[in-house]
């Protein structure tokens, strides 16, 4: 048995990145495609006109686009976790 | 070698483990969510709590880890196991008033090793399980939890960089409380199994369980019970050093560091490494300080902390090697009571100095000020 695992060490800077950082991603890719379109602006407190901060609503295209990239998002994190819990159970795969 | 009193006083005492371990480590998961006010603080320890236990159910792969690849089950015996636990637990709450994210894992480990040590000699101990499966995991997950939220934080403020401040601000504040709760679950699947596998290792010293048994139904329900009630109770010492004394942390921060936490657990919750949820949370936290042009990580502490990690296994052990001598000297059932009176004592007069300088969800966010417990200051202020 060797010291170090590196079949287990690369899959977990591998999946590690895909997961931990791919994920998070995407989600911002979709947030970034509900926010394009039309702004609407808004007045401050201070009378200065600035984009509204509201993030839905900009366009239907964007808004398809952003739910697509959150299922995604949704549907990796329910199938790593039915992984983790099938490669955790050895006792039920006998 | 069956002696089912102490067997009873060694699964409470393994369980009060799994409580301090569970209120240890509330601050890994939502540190920075309470920090960037995605969640109320209250709110936070709650989910927390309930998805801990779910996570408890999730994977055994770590509980088997502890029961067998560690030390010579032939050399436990249930003093053995009571004396290693009261060292974790000592370890745990003296870096808890601290306020340091320390790793109760090791805590757990080091407790248990000195113990065995102290019992059986360093030849009981398997030293290639310890090193491949507990310390390298313990220096490598860090740096590879920093890595991945160091990418994951420039990606995310790479793509969202046209959105306002405040919509980036929002949109993540959402994402956040997902990733956050992914860390609660991962941290079920991570820490509460330790707790599991030092029960099974008793069961086994104890003749109750063959060698090489899983954990039984029962142990892994009141397992999932302790942590995550000590979950959420809430450490908020650990919690404030985590989110406010590291790193000035923002949403998309946030969420960065949170899903690095998460999928690194997972993934090394299945491959069965006991790693320190603690150890990944903090590098996770560096990274995305790291990620971010003009965040400024604050290495003080970090260091501060590392040298923590540092001493948690030897210092655990060396406790847990005394709670062994005494318990031996003693002898039999008495001597394990000793120990765990000494415990209880000890435990109290933590809690008591505790009292002295409060850290609790009003002031858990104030001003980092390079304390652990904020200047007395309104609790207006505080809260903000």
């Amino acid at each position: 048995m060797a010291w170090i695992n590196l079949s287990a060490l690369w899959k977990i800077v591998v999946f590690g990145l895909i997961a931990g950082a791919g994920l998070p991603a995407l989600f911002a890719g979709g947030l970034y495609a509900l926010s394009q379109g039309p702004r609407t602006r808004v007045a401050g407190a201070d009378g200065t006109v600035t984009d509204s901060d509201a993030l839905v609503g900009g366009n239907v295209v964007g808004m398809v686009l952003a739910a697509i990239a959150f299922l995604i998002v949704l549907a990796a994190i329910g199938w790593g976790v039915y992984e983790v819990y099938q490669i955790g159970h050895p006792a039920v795969k006998k | 070698m069956s002696n089912d009193t102490v067997l009873v006083l060694v699964v409470i005492v393994a369980l009060a483990f799994d409580f301090t371990n569970g209120f240890h480590d509330t601050g890994n998961a939502m540190a920075t969510s309470i920090a960037t006010g995605a969640l109320g603080p209250r709110t936070a320890v709650a989910i927390s709590g309930v998805l801990n236990f779910v996570g408890a159910f999730l994977s055994l792969a770590v509980a088997a880890t502890i029961a067998s690849g560690l030390v010579a089950s032939g050399a436990v015996t249930l003093t053995v196991v009571a004396a290693g636990l009261c060292g974790g637990i000592i370890w745990n709450l003296v870096t808890w008033l601290f306020g340091i994210p320390s790793s109760s894992s090791h805590a757990l480990i080091g407790g248990v090793i000195g113990s065995t040590i102290a019992a059986a000699g360093g030849s009981a101990v398997l030293w290639h399980g310890l090193v491949s499966k507990v310390v390298l995991p313990a220096v490598l997950s860090p740096v590879i939890a920093a890595l991945v939220a160091a990418v994951g934080t420039w990606l995310l403020y790479r793509i969202t960089k046209s959105l306002t401040e405040g919509s980036r601000k929002h949109g993540f504040r959402i994402g956040q409380i997902g990733s956050a709760c992914m860390v609660s679950l991962a941290h079920g699947t991570n820490d509460a199994q330790k707790t599991m596998g030092v029960i099974t290792l008793a069961l086994i010293a104890n003749g109750t369980l063959a060698k090489g048994s899983n954990a039984p139904v029962w142990v892994i329900v009141c397992c999932a019970i302790a942590i995550s009630l000590g979950t959420y109770l809430g450490g908020w010492r650990v919690i404030r050093t985590l989110g406010k004394g590291l790193v000035e942390i923002e949403s998309p921060q946030g969420m960065a560091a949170e899903s690095a936490s998460a999928a690194i657990i997972l993934l090394s919750s299945s491959f069965g490494y006991s790693l320190s949820t603690t150890h990944v949370a903090t590098g996770s936290i560096i990274g995305t300080g790291l990620g971010k042009k003009g965040a400024e990580v604050r290495w003080g502490v970090a260091g501060r902390m590392a040298s923590a990690w540092v001493f948690t296994l030897p210092s655990a052990g060396l406790v847990g090697a005394a709670a062994y001598g005494i318990a031996h000297g003693i002898g039999g059932t008495a001597g394990v009571i000793v120990i765990i009176l000494i415990l209880a004592a000890l435990s109290g007069f933590i809690f008591w100095r505790s009292r002295a300088s409060k850290v609790d969800h009003n002031n858990v966010n104030a001003e980092w000020t390079g304390t652990v417990a904020p200047e007395d200051q309104p609790v207006e202020t505080a809260a903000a």
